[in-house]
């Protein structure tokens, strides 16, 4: 069995009196497109610079093309590519220049760095701009040469940081292209930290999910959304109320029911045969319903489920039936992504079900 | 080593590999060095600037000097005006942009050694300040100040101008790495004023009274500009005995460009380990 390009055994690191990440355990394959999931302040980007040797763990360890991340950072360095969560760049460089510096900095001579500048071009499509000062770049190119600098050497693991934040849908799809490009001709193992479920669904072959700097869960896409149900209703509506809540659990057929402002979460294996009964009820609860529809779970659901809490705009589902699990943890300040550990408690979250 | 696979976009694959030591260096030098001519508003104030005062003062003092002493003002400004030149130009807050944006964490995940990352810079400085050193040489020569060291003496003028203006870069860099806040870097160029001018800047030494006189002893800017004053007038204090290649003044300017360098080069290598060591 090949050796996994990435192991982290209870990899933790600490900033003043919280843990950005509090102890996490991954073991990618080598090949493997792996999302990491997760709101901000989560704990990604803590989690990536660590595991790219600019950030010592405060504790555990983690292994990168079988060299660990804390003792062997410059055998690190030579085997991986890094595209930050901010595409880090000079803007008084030209593109060209800048993947040729970063083609010197790693050790390869003039020839081959003349090739490789052509190669990563033709994947990540700059044109003619690549020989521009990068201040003239919009977004979405300098994410592109962003992405090109971290292939120049042709590492075997990238970590891509948020590589869409801020861009629009079209460059968005257009670094998913090279992403899987990437993946597919070249066997690069990719990690990915993302807040965006559908990049995380798009993209990757396994996702983990973090929350308050750990790991939830971690599975396929398919196999996290199936841990919701298959089918999920959705009704906005005017008002919340813990009679609606008590009213939708007892429709027949209903698995769960997860209530956040003036949203409800249906749950159901049977999403069709459910939605009159649950209109009705609605209705029978006095409550007026804004929209009602019927859709798969997203990530989104898995999240909400497992921490009572959206994922893209963290509000917290104060009427989950896990809101009470959770409410000794409150949410840590911007930046300070995690208290003091409480291991062992995250997973409680699964088979909370109504 | 190059090899040639079948995908059809990976016709090239490379092994990536620590470069050297001094290709690191060069590496990041002639990027500093690119970015010089774009960046003019950084360079031309620092080359206008002390024209600008070294023509002013000795139209203004001249005279007066010349008659009270008996000495020429323009020759004795003239280290003045270079040391003013090569004083305080460094990269530093190109690098605090660097960290601000990132592009320093993207240098430091390559396998770069971490000290080229530094000497890179003052590699780029040392040549910009030769650079702005030797206009400010021309328009004295052009105002008719004769160096009685010789061409010697004027290479000599420029390399230990520039050697000087080098080591001083160590303590904006110590800013830069330690804070990585440009607003810090700026304000190192207060450290500028009290050694350029608390020495013997406008008047000889044995004119110097006081406090002024005690403080000037202390300060390595008196032995810099006794060095390389005396390979204009021969004898560096002025007034005193001419005599061209005083291996005294001249070996009291190095020792005092030595102990600053130590200083503030030490403090800038500690900023260096302190910001690269991961913690």
């Amino acid at each position: 069995m090949p050796e996994p390009a990435i192991v982290t055994e209870d990899i933790a690191r600490q900033f003043g009196d919280f843990w950005a990440v509090a102890g996490v355990d991954l073991e990618i394959a080598a090949g493997e497109i792996y999302g990491f999931l997760g709101p901000n302040g989560a704990g990604k980007s803590t989690l990536v610079r660590m595991l790219c040797t600019l950030m010592r763990p405060t504790r555990g360890r983690g292994l990168v093309a079988g060299h660990d991340v804390a003792n062997e950072p410059e055998q690190v360095r030579l085997r991986i590519g890094v595209a930050l969560q901010d595409a880090a760049l000079d803007d008084r460089q030209t593109g060209r220049e800048l993947l040729d510096l970063q083609g010197r900095l790693y050790g390869l001579r003039r020839a081959e760095r003349s090739v490789r500048v052509e190669q990563v071009l033709r994947l990540v499509d700059i044109g003619s701009a690549i020989d521009r000062q990068i201040k003239t770049y919009s977004g979405g190119m300098k994410r592109r040469l962003d992405l090109a600098a971290a292939l120049i050497h042709d590492p075997d693991i990238l970590f891509l940081d948020e590589p869409t934040t801020g861009l629009d849908p079209e460059s968005r799809a257009a670094v998913w292209e090279e992403v899987r490009s990437l993946n597919e001709q070249h066997g690069t193992t990719i990690f990915l930290t993302t807040q965006y479920l559908e990049e995380a669904d798009e993209l990757a072959d396994r996702v983990g999910i973090i929350s308050r700097g750990r790991l939830v869960a971690e599975g396929t896409p398919d196999e996290l959304k199936r841990t919701v149900g298959t089918d999920v209703i959705v009704a906005r509506v005017e008002s919340l109320t813990d009679t609606t809540l008590q009213t939708l659990r007892s429709v027949p057929g209903v698995d769960e029911v997860v209530g956040a402002h003036q949203e409800v979460m249906v749950h159901a294996a049977n999403g069709a045969a459910v939605m009159s009964p649950v209109a009705l009820a609605l209705h029978d609860a006095g409550t007026t319903v804004v929209s009602l529809t019927l859709r798969t779970p997203t990530l989104d659901d898995v999240f909400l489920q497992l921490t009572g809490s959206h994922l893209q705009d963290g509000a917290p589902s104060d009427r989950s039936e896990r809101s009470s699990e959770h409410s000794e943890h409150p949410d840590p300040p911007a930046g300070e992504d995690a208290r003091a550990p409480d291991r062992g408690s995250d997973k409680s979250t699964k088979g909370a079900r109504t | 080593m190059v090899s040639t696979t079948n995908a059809p976009t990976t016709a090239l694959r490379v092994q990536a590999r620590p470069a050297g030591f001094f290709v690191d260096v060069a590496s990041v030098a002639q990027r500093a060095i690119r970015q010089i001519p774009r960046e003019p508003e950084a360079v031309i104030p620092a080359l206008i600037v002390p024209i600008f005062f070294y023509v002013l003062n000795i139209g203004a003092l001249s005279k007066i000097t010349h008659q009270a002493a008996g000495f020429s003002f323009k020759s004795f400004e003239l280290p003045v005006a270079v040391v003013f030149a090569v004083t305080g130009v460094s990269r530093a807050s190109a690098l605090v942009t660097d960290i601000q944006n990132g592009y320093f964490d993207r240098l430091v995940i390559t396998p770069v050694r971490r000290l080229p990352l530094l000497l890179g810079l003052m590699t780029a400085d040392l040549t910009l300040v030769m650079a702005l050193a030797i206009p400010v040489v021309v328009v004295g020569l052009a105002l008719g100040v004769r160096f009685h060291a010789g061409v010697l003496g004027i290479i000599l003028f420029v390399v230990l101008s520039g050697i000087w203006g080098l080591v001083f870069t160590g303590l904006p860099y110590a800013i830069a790495l330690k804070t990585g806040n440009p607003g810090a870097v700026n304000a190192s160029f207060i450290l500028f004023f009290p050694i350029t001018f608390l020495s013997t800047t406008f008047v000889p030494k044995p004119y110097l009274q006081g406090w002024l006189g005690t403080v000037a002893n202390y300060n390595p800017m008196t032995y810099i500009l006794q060095g390389l004053r005396s390979l204009i007038v021969g004898g560096g204090g002025i007034p005193g005995p001419l005599q061209s290649w005083n291996p005294a003044y001249l070996g009291q300017a190095v020792l005092a460009i030595a102990a600053f360098g130590a200083i503030s080069l030490s403090l800038a290598l500690l900023a260096l380990r302190g910001r690269v060591r991961r913690s």
